[in-house]
């Protein structure tokens, strides 16, 4: 087991780094800066949102209780899930498991696909309703006492509210195929406690997700209690 | 003069290289799953009562909260060098100035308008 | 090692290894660099063949060489391709990649495969958006405003947005690359305080980079899919605030002229250190005056839209905000006119580009100044004021910076000497056809005529022919160094190490360097620009 450890992180060491030490380091730190550069991504869309919903606060009350809050909050619940099964495969695979960081991993694969599930069937909800901006959009309270107030800037709220889901799902697409690799990766024992570097960086990244996640969530789905769901 | 050691590994300073030092108990990960859990609930619940602007002043916070368990220790946050730190922390100050300086203008923008009228 | 003889068969970059997939699967970052030297030279010149049909247009009054619509495209790929695919890229990807590595005694930036990404994300950007031109072109100027671009403009706005897009992402992978290889992996003793300049201020470029393109990015994804969907976040009859795409477009484009600008103040740094033979005076604040302008440069973008809406309130902070990022600058230049002073100056090529970066850039940062005033700018934004203004920053600052680079370092990039007459004759003709084509426009835009037009009264005739001819001058400026280059990768003399006799790891390696740059990493124990310590022979090996 040592000396295979010696020979995978012999291996892994890239010309020109001097030591693990420098390398591990600077991926870690590289991921970070991605990271960085991911939440400015994300930022122009928060941007948007604050302008807008700061200018038009009664049409996103509106857009908003047209969102299913136990859908959201289940899906909440079901990435706050998976990032624990993430960090504990991170764990796995820092303490030199690999079958079990293998089972983990594939835990949050399911329950990545349980979150993609969850916000396909919300989108189908809204699709069938036209609460897709464009020529087919059409808004109603769905309440005739309360008639639509603002159904043009609401129109901005579903916008935004697909933007940033949008661009959520698709960094979830990508996340459960990195994870899928890192997976695949550490049952051919790719990985060691010397070096797992990739599996701490695919880490990282799901969890910035899931991090994105926590501020989408009260965001979009719970601006105004006037709709418990 | 600067010591040798500094010289060799400039930015890494003196910490001491050991993949295996940031083993977090399981113990560990299992509280912070948990605390997000009954933070999660809070948030729904707190949506259903009526704060006025402290909706989503209490909505942010509890987001925030939540954020900063999963990057602190999820994340590890908690156990990398200042130099990350520093990365995230400049991430939330840009954001910020896009935000406050775009807010100048849509939260002025009608101060003319109306003294005229 | 520096002493090392020269002799042709000795192993370097260039012929480690041969053939077109040893090129295209390299993952040094020489070559990446050189890909990339030939990438942005082929966009230059397409950039240029629109610029050339601009002043041709403008040559007479009348709308008579194209239509208004075709004038439209012509201006607006000639920004496109010179912003996004030319001067971004120029400093940093090209010389950049190549030197920095070098400055700080490295084998190579720290993610040698991203590196390569990079260029192939650079050149799939460069690809759309080139197909988004043939198939139809594009007429919403480099700024794509909207609604224009998102409702009213039937041309290939999707494509054009969705290339720049791609290459944004070409730029964010060089930024981070170069942020994480500064911060990780200099050499034992090269300290934040030893530092090249070159590197202090591609690091601050690099911080725009990774800080800024994203939000461009999204912002043009946002436009794309507004044009696509009618999804009415940017279109005002939707309801939407066509000012925030303005904002978030100049969140990034604001710091993006500090990109275009901050590593040609490193080449010159670097310039004009070695050819005075001093040490650049001040060192820490030109240092730090990157970071500021770094910073500053995050604050001010709204001057961009002092006209277009937005609250007085908030254009008045734009304003004086916009004020401040000019005492970084001048630090630079009164540094390294201070550094100047005393000098034992060499008149060499990159020593006659370096003056006229400092004489231009100063023109057209002072006009910045101007602008940045309200009352100023009411009267003169969307004029040709703007557009000369800019272009003393971006072509007599940047491009000189990135000419006068390229002299320095050709040596080192390609093992040869380079024909210094033919060379000072061109710097001339650069520094006189650029002030003949764009101090007229100055003119022009103090009385009135607005850009963006292919007609114009005749009172503006003589400017603008003057323009046009300088035009013509500057053409041949930068076809000669083309020439003389490829030339002299065959009949260039050899070139020794350290021709100029310069301090900077660079110089201590052979030209060309190795693959791996240094025989034995370096130590360094000196502090930077140490010319009152010369000669300077040894490098002390590792052990
Ligand atoms: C010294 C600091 C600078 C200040 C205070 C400044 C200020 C300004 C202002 C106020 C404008 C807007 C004019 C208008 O549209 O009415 C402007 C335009 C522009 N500036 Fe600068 N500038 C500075 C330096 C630079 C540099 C270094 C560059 C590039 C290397 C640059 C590139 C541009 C460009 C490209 C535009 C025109 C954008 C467009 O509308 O197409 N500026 N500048
Ligand atoms: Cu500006």
């Amino acid at each position: 087991m040592a000396t295979s450890d010696i020979q995978v992180a012999e291996h892994a060491l890239q010309h020109h780094f001097a030591d693990m030490e420098q390398q591990q380091e600077t991926s870690t730190f590289g991921m970070w800066m991605f990271l960085l550069t991911e939440i400015m991504f994300f930022g122009g869309l928060f941007c948007a949102y604050l302008v807008y919903r700061a200018s038009y606060y009664q049409a996103f009350v509106e857009g908003s209780q047209k969102m299913n809050i136990w859908l959201g909050a289940t899906n909440t619940a079901v990435l706050i899930c998976s990032s624990l099964s993430m960090a504990l495969g991170v764990r796995a695979a820092q303490m030199g498991k690999p079958k079990l960081m293998a089972i983990l991993l594939l835990i949050t694969m399911v329950f990545g696909f349980g979150f993609l599930g969850i916000k396909g069937i919300e989108y189908h909800e809204h699709w069938v309703h036209h609460e897709f901006p464009g020529p087919n959009f059409h808004f109603e309270t769905g309440d005739p006492a309360h008639p639509a107030t603002d159904p043009q800037h609401t129109q901005i709220y579903f916008s935004l509210y697909w933007a940033m889901t949008g661009l959520h799902a698709f960094h979830m697409i990508i996340g459960i195929g990195l994870v899928l690799w890192i997976m695949i990766a550490g049952l051919m024992g790719a990985f060691t406690p010397s070096y797992f570097t990739p599996v701490e960086n695919v880490g990282l990244y799901w969890h910035f997700v899931d991090l994105v996640w926590i501020y989408l969530f009260p965001l979009l789905y719970l601006i105004s209690k006037k709709h418990g769901g | 003069m600067h010591n040798l050691q500094d010289r060799f590994h400039p930015g890494s300073a003196q910490e001491h290289f050991d993949p295996m030092s940031h083993v977090v108990p399981i113990r560990m990960y299992v509280t912070i799953w948990a605390a997000l859990m009954i933070f999660t609930g809070l948030t729904v619940f707190a949506a259903t009562v009526e704060l006025h602007v402290f909706n989503i002043v209490l909505a942010l916070l509890i987001a925030t909260i939540k954020g900063t368990l999963v990057a602190l220790f999820f994340m590890h946050l908690r156990y990398s060098t200042k130099l990350t730190m520093v990365t995230v922390i400049a991430a939330i100050f840009f954001l910020f100035i896009l935000f406050g300086l775009s807010m100048t203008d849509y939260l002025t923008r009608a101060w003319l308008t109306n003294t005229i009228h | 090692m520096a002493t090392a003889v020269q002799s042709v068969e000795r192993e370097n970059y260039l012929n480690s290894n041969y053939g077109i997939k040893s090129w295209l699967l390299t993952s040094d970052h020489k070559r990446i660099a050189m890909l990339y030297l030939i990438s942005i030279t082929a966009m230059f010149w397409i950039g240029g063949f629109f610029a050339m049909l601009i002043r041709l247009e403008l040559l007479t009054p009348a709308g008579d060489l194209v239509s208004s619509d075709t004038y439209n495209k012509l201006f607006t790929m000639h920004g496109i391709i010179m912003v996004f695919f030319f001067l971004i890229p120029s400093v940093p990807a090209v010389i950049g990649n190549f030197v920095i590595p070098l400055m700080i005694g490295a084998k190579d930036l720290a993610f040698p495969r991203i590196n390569l990404l990079s260029w192939y994300i650079y050149m799939a950007g460069a690809i759309t958006a080139i197909v988004a031109m043939v198939t139809g072109g594009v007429d919403t100027g480099w700024t794509f405003y909207t609604p224009f671009s998102t409702t009213y403009s039937n041309t290939h706005v999707i494509g054009a947005a969705i290339g720049i897009f791609i290459a944004g992402f070409s730029s964010i992978f060089t930024g981070l690359n170069f942020i994480v290889t500064i911060h990780r992996m200099r050499a034992p003793g090269m300290t934040w305080r030893r530092l090249p300049l070159f590197c202090w201020s591609n690091y601050a470029a690099a911080l725009i980079m990774v800080l800024g393109t994203p939000v461009v990015a999204i912002t043009l994804l946002l436009v794309a899919l507004e044009r696509a969907f009618n999804i009415g976040v940017f279109n005002p009859q939707l309801g939407g605030d066509p000012l925030l795409f303005q904002h978030l477009f100049w969140f990034y484009s604001h710091p993006a002229v500090y990109i275009m600008i901050l590593p040609g103040m490193g080449v010159i740094s670097e310039i004009i250190a070695c050819f005075s033979r001093k040490r650049v005076f001040g060192y820490e604040f030109v240092a730090l005056a990157s970071i500021a302008i770094a910073v500053l440069g995050f604050l001010v973008w709204a001057h961009h839209m002092f006209v277009a809406g937005i609250s007085v309130y908030a254009a008045l902070v734009f304003s004086l905000l916009s004020y401040l990022v000019a005492i970084p600058s001048a630090v630079k230049v009164f540094n390294w006119t201070a550094t100047l002073y005393k000098g034992s100056i060499r008149y060499e090529t990159p020593m006659l580009y370096a003056f006229g970066f400092i004489g231009l850039f100063t023109v057209g940062g002072l006009t910045g100044v101007f602008l940045a005033s309200l009352g100023i700018d009411v009267h003169v934004t969307d004029t040709y004021f703007v557009v000369a203004h800019f272009h003393y920053v971006m072509v007599g600052g940047m491009v000189m910076a990135y000419m006068a680079g390229l002299h320095f370092w050709w040596p080192k990039i390609s093992g040869r000497m380079y024909p210094e007459a033919w060379a000072k004759l061109s710097a001339l003709l650069v520094f006189v056809g650029f002030n003949t084509t764009f101090f007229p426009q100055f003119i022009l835009g103090y009385m009135g005529s607005p850009r963006r037009y292919h007609a114009y009264p005749p009172e503006f005739q003589v400017l603008n022919v003057l323009s046009t001819a300088g035009a013509s001058i500057l053409a041949v400026g930068y076809v000669l160094p083309m020439i003389y280059f490829l030339w002299s990768l065959r009949y260039g003399e050899l070139a020794p190490p350290n021709p100029w006799n310069a301090v900077g790891l660079e110089w201590m390696t052979p030209s060309p360097p190795p693959t791996h740059n240094f025989d034995e990493t370096p130590i360094v124990t000196w502090e930077a620009y140490d010319y009152e310590h010369q000669p300077q022979e040894e490098v002390s090996v590792g052990h």
